[in-house]
């Protein structure tokens, strides 16, 4: 009995992993996830400044473009983004696939940054602007000393939180053929015909990396919190 | 020292203010009392263009605010306020609250701010607090550091809205206290308060303010002892 499950695990790990040196196409995905989720995250994050800029100051034009966009990239599936971006707005260019699924999630995810950005903005308690402005300051000092520092602490977390999102999100750059984590699952399913052990195995992967973020995530709130 | 002609305040359809006129002369203190919802904080908050009047015009030493809006953060420095929620930024220590605005607004020198921050700590009894951050202290000792925040820009005038509204009530002592050692150094003070003792002692003048306008004024005396208008004799009435 217990020989028998040994005999079916060594199987799977030699099939999925060993022969043919497939382990190298999980860690050549997982490279390809990480580079994707950087790459994305940072572009997000500029995206996702400069909107809630937009969003927040009193120019009606500029109100409307941010809104346009969040509304827009939230509210349409990321896969369907992916494609049109990939065939319709990059596709007869040749810039690297992973350059362009990049951009796509990066795109995606600066949506849902914006509306971080400008939620832990306004959260801060607007008694504070007041006290602010009525010592003199003006509005970007009263922003840059006051405000700022003070909705740094609501953003970063949920932004942890964001990325984790993001990682998990970019398992869908498959359908543009690009080699990542996912896919490489796939890939090696096809070879082998064990849907579970390759897919229970990438499952693994971002599981352990996600709770890494979270761990993160969760000792950054505490030193946050610290000063309060 | 400031002036006030004709102030007209609407939120959407609501009236708030219906026409305020009055003076305030340097080193006078004014007591504005009144119902909640009679306009007394959104004047207040005029005065210094937190809230920007629909119409009408506010002078502070002769100069027009509303013809001086952009110039607001240098006319503002002359006027200090103090809040009901007192609104301390509370990622900073005390000592860095009361240091911001002279060291970012009026350029002056980091050591040359923090000893007058230390003196102003000293002078609202809080020497020993210079290094904690607002939430270790207690509601009055709050509001005795935003009020050093305050005077930290050497203003005018000196602004408080309800300034002991929000403090357990042992607390409310301590406020009063420095506010009053203020009013004796000659400090000119517009004061919202449901302090009818406070505005009694200390104000050399009360404003009564009743649905958007100056019901009545005088001399504590006259207000207080005789009041002519039925308004204020009914409120009076409630709140003494």
């Amino acid at each position: 009995m217990l020989e028998g499950i040994f005999r079916v695990l060594s199987d799977a790990i030699y099939f999925n992993l060993i022969k043919e040196d497939r382990y190298m196409l999980f860690i050549d995905g997982l490279k390809v996830s990480i580079q994707l989720t950087v790459f994305a995250a940072i572009i997000g994050v500029v995206i996702g400044l400069l909107m809630a800029i937009a969003k927040l100051t009193n120019n009606k034009i500029l109100n409307r473009i941010a809104t346009a966009y969040t509304d827009v990239i939230r509210g349409t599936p990321s896969v369907v983004q992916l494609i049109v971006i990939y065939y319709a707005i990059l596709g007869s260019s040749h810039l690297p696939k992973l350059l362009v699924a990049s951009l796509a999630f990066g795109i995606n995810s600066g949506a849902y940054v914006t509306e971080l950005i400008r939620a832990g903005i306004q959260a801060v308690d607007k008694g504070q602007m007041e006290a602010a402005r009525s010592l003199g300051l003006s509005y970007p000092q009263a922003m840059r000393y006051v405000i700022v520092p003070q909705a740094i602490k609501n953003i970063l977390p949920a932004l942890v939180s964001e990325f984790i999102m993001l990682l998990k999100e970019t398992a869908v750059a498959g359908y543009i053929a690009l080699d990542d984590l996912t896919r490489a699952g796939n890939i090696v399913r096809g070879r082998t015909f064990d849907p579970y052990t390759p897919f229970i195995l990438v499952a693994l992967i971002y599981l352990y990396i996600t709770s890494m973020l979270t761990a993160f995530m969760g000792r950054l709130e505490r030193r946050l919190r610290q000063s309060d | 020292m400031i002036k006030v002609v004709d102030l007209h305040k609407s939120f959407g359809d609501l009236e708030v203010l219906r026409g305020i006129d009055t003076e305030i002369q340097k080193g006078e203190v004014v007591c504005v009392i009144g119902a909640s919802g009679s306009g007394k904080s959104t004047f207040l908050r005029c005065l210094n263009l937190l809230e920007e009047p629909t119409k009408g015009e506010i002078y502070i030493d002769g100069i027009s605010l509303m013809e001086h809006k952009k110039d607001i953060n240098k006319l503002r420095q002359k006027v200090g306020m103090v809040f009901q929620q007192f609104n301390l930024f509370p990622h900073m220590t005390v000592l860095e609250n009361i240091m911001l605005a002279p060291v970012k607004v009026k350029k002056m020198p980091e050591e040359e701010a923090r000893r007058k921050a230390i003196e102003l700590l000293r002078k609202v009894g809080l020497s020993d607090k210079d290094n904690v951050y607002p939430s270790q202290l207690s509601g009055g000792q709050k509001q005795r550091v935003a009020i050093a925040r305050a005077l930290a820009m050497d203003p005018e005038v000196m602004l408080f809205d309800e300034p002991t509204s929000a403090l357990d009530p042992e607390m409310v002592g301590e406020v009063l206290a420095v506010m009053k050692q203020l009013a004796m150094e000659g400090m000119t003070m517009v004061v919202v308060t449901h302090e009818m003792g406070f505005a009694r002692e200390v104000g050399d003048r009360i404003l009564f303010m009743d649905e958007g306008i100056i019901m009545e004024e005088g001399t504590p005396e006259e207000l207080f002892g005789n009041p002519k208008k039925e308004r204020t004799r009914a409120f009076l009435s409630k709140v003494l």
